[in-house]
């Protein structure tokens, strides 16, 4: 009792949060969130990336979920694979690809767990064609703290599965689900890069898809190019023909501290990005990658958050309605009167597929992703501002990447939340949660 | 005409050095280091008899197994601790099996040392866990052995027979005598046994794992500095199926670690608490 936990922290390393006791449940049958002694809030912990406080509960109690990373079924005719929530999506790759399967929808990292991947209801560069990771859930099991254990699919439990899809962990801790995976024939991806000068330009580009002849794509912008918006915008589909051949078990390169936090700073990010786009223009030409460079560039480097310092980073993930893209042009000058570079600007179009998810982010519209070295009040107060432009586009934020939104954001963000709060198990709760629903517990 | 049967085992036993035939069999399957040699079988392909107390919990790291690429796997339910059961476990492990490659006997119990030292039941039941179970399945592992030894007297190779006991059987020490006491005995034992089964061609392998990050010593202080149960996996399965090793320490800096240990003379070691 007493005990102070530091331990756990997002991946951009704000907040931090302390915990009173960490449970680490080895088998299915020990996932029991009434049997915690204190009276303290619970929330299931997975592999922490998401970035702000979505995944910690200060004040309270975590159950870390990674040790329920077994695989109880994969059916390889239909390519249904069923895990314990604690299975991470690279996990299941190794599995899935020699045998021609692969995700369905995947987030830019594959180090994040199943159960994680359901709560934050994940997409990925194929959003316009296959909706949500939530869209390809079959069925999952839910443990509430009156201790019962519901089965949740489109036909039981409806309520609860939309409720828990994209729910933040909050409706209960997911202890197994089943994913239906995708055919290839190949672990190759097809990827054509194609560099853009202007906002129109990606619009177009994105546009061009609709035909669906490109399953992914996604833009990457360069946020201190100015007036122009210059970025790459990148569209591949999975090679017919090639090995079927997994990513390296073990990722041999890693930042073993936090580097100084002066490491990106204006100049800094001005280089990489100048580089990175004159790369990108160079081999603008088609080529075939391997999944794991194309889907996740950033896995290939452990711990690369410790590359901003021990202060962090944080992202603004925003979405706005295609009719309000001018919201990003703006968002892009207040980013530059604010003199703070994003390191990492990513722009995608969403789909118009429906998640069965209540809460879930992504809807028909653009979204923009801006990754910022974390600096405090200056950081904040860039972001307050960002929100009035979101707010007035009607547009919405992240909860998986947010530190700091308003409950008045939040409301705004997401209509159904009065419908969801009533799903919400009551042992459970969130840093997050607290601080947008305005509950103290 | 072809070659002669005498010629074809010997080329059977050559290949065989690296492609094993019989399945192997992983008593205490649930346990987390035993799940983590069955994950490294599992990718080779091989064919596993799995034997827990727990059903649910088999089922799941059967699933595993089976889902990584394991060839078979067959799981058996059972009361480990029912040595008078062991003659009808053993029978069934056998027709589950076909042909045994290796035998893992992998479960344990890590003693609270206070309450045995006024709980004499519970001393006792500890002993049986750790100790008569494990060495009365490592009895009819060395009759089965021993019979498919006699019927395949050519081939080179006829098994390997593996026990986990710990480095705490090394020495009796303050904090967990009962335990160390049980898994010293079990070490003693398999001694024995490797010198009963050298003329059947039979290796034992001994297995003394330092502490290990698992669900069994999460509670013990320092449990993130321990060693990793794959890492201590991957050093086992390549111990059970390359190589001569007889006794094996994982991680290997625990052999001399040990050795020093035991070297410290009695008149300091008794009053050492760790």
């Amino acid at each position: 009792m007493g005990e102070k936990i530091t331990s756990y922290h997002g991946w951009g390393k704000y907040p931090r949060a302390t915990h009173t006791a960490v449970l680490r449940p080895a088998w299915m049958d020990e996932v029991t969130p009434f049997a915690l002694a204190q009276n303290a809030p619970l929330l299931a912990f997975g592999l922490g990336r998401s970035y702000g406080d979505s995944c910690l509960n200060d004040g309270g109690a975590l159950m870390d979920m990674r040790q329920l990373d077994r695989v109880l079924t994969f059916d390889t005719e239909r390519g249904l694979v069923v895990c314990e929530a604690g299975v991470s999506l690279g996990e299941i790759l190794l599995l899935a690809v020699p045998r021609g399967w692969f995700l369905p929808v995947t987030p830019g990292t594959k180090l994040v767990t199943l159960g994680g991947a359901i709560s934050n209801d994940v997409h990925g560069k194929n959003h316009h064609q296959q909706g949500t990771l939530g869209c390809h859930i079959e069925q999952l099991e839910l443990v509430r703290s009156t201790g019962e254990i519901m089965l949740c699919s489109r036909t039981e439990n409806p309520g609860l599965f939309a409720a828990t899809i994209g729910g933040m962990g909050l409706t209960g801790i997911i202890r197994r689900a089943s994913l239906k995976l995708k055919k290839i024939s190949s672990a190759q991806v097809a990827v054509e890069t194609v560099p853009f000068d202007t906002f129109h330009d990606f619009e177009r580009l994105s546009s061009d898809d609709e035909g669906g002849r490109w399953e992914y794509t996604v833009g990457w912008i360069d946020c201190l190019s100015g007036q122009k918006t210059r970025g790459l915008f990148m569209r591949g589909n999975h090679a017919k023909e090639g090995p079927l051949n997994t990513h390296p078990e073990k990722t041999r390169l890693n930042v073993p501290f936090n580097l100084p936090d002066f490491t990106l700073n204006r100049l800094t990010i001005w280089l990489f990005n100048t580089l990175y786009y004159a790369a990108g223009r160079r081999g603008a030409r088609a080529k075939t990658s391997h999944y794991d460079p194309f889907f996740y560039p950033l896995d290939k480097l452990n711990n690369w958050n410790r590359i901003y310092g021990h202060r962090g980073l944080t992202q603004y993930q925003c979405v706005v309605p295609e009719s309000e893209a001018g919201a990003f042009q703006e968002i892009l000058k207040r980013i530059a009167k604010s003199r703070q570079g994003s390191f990492l600007g990513v722009i995608k179009k969403f789909g118009h597929a429906k998640s069965p998810g209540m809460m879930s982010f992504p809807r028909p519209g653009l979204t923009l992703a801006l990754d910022f070295p974390f600096r405090n009040e200056l950081t904040l107060r860039l972001f307050e501002d960002l929100d009035n432009v979101v707010l007035a586009a009607r547009g919405a934020l992240y909860p998986a990447k947010d530190p700091r939104m308003s409950p008045a954001m939040f409301r705004a963000s997401y209509p159904s939340m009065d419908e969801f709060r009533r799903w919400v198990d009551p042992a459970l709760s969130s840093s997050f949660w607290r601080r947008v629903s305005e509950e103290t517990k | 005409m072809g070659r002669s049967g005498l010629e074809f085992q010997f080329l059977a036993a050559c290949i065989g050095r690296n492609k094993m035939t019989g399945a192997l069999v992983i008593i205490g399957a649930t346990s987390k280091i035993a799940f983590e040699v069955g994950r490294i079988a599992a990718r080779k392909g091989r064919k596993l008899v799995l034997v827990a107390r727990n059903k649910d919990r088999l089922d799941a790291v059967a699933g595993d197994l089976a889902a990584r690429g394991a060839t078979g796997v067959e799981v058996i339910v059972a009361e480990l601790e029912n040595t008078d059961r062991h003659a009808d476990l053993w029978s069934r492990i056998e027709r589950a099996a076909g042909q045994i490659a290796e035998v893992l006997i992998a479960y344990g119990s890590l003693s609270e040392q206070a309450r045995s030292e006024t709980d004499t039941a519970y001393m006792e039941h500890e002993f049986v866990v750790n100790f008569n179970s494990p060495a009365s399945l490592m009895n009819r592992a060395a009759v089965y052995f021993e019979t498919s030894a006699k019927k395949a007297a050519n081939s080179r190779r006829n098994g390997v027979l593996a026990v986990i006991s710990s480095v705490a059987g090394d020495r009796g020490r303050r904090s967990n005598f009962t335990y160390g006491t049980a898994k010293g005995a079990l070490a003693l034992f398999a001694q024995g046994t490797r010198a009963r089964l050298f003329s059947s061609g039979v290796r034992v392998l001994t297995i003394k794992p330092g502490p290990v990050a698992t669900p069994m010593t999460a509670s013990m202080p320092g449990a993130s500095r321990m060693a990793s149960p794959q890492i201590v996996a991957a050093d086992i399965y390549r111990a059970m199926t390359n190589g001569h090793a007889e006794v094996l320490y994982v991680p290997g800096h625990w052999r001399l670690i040990m050795r020093i240990v035991r070297e410290i003379p009695e008149s300091i070691a008794k009053k050492l608490t760790f």
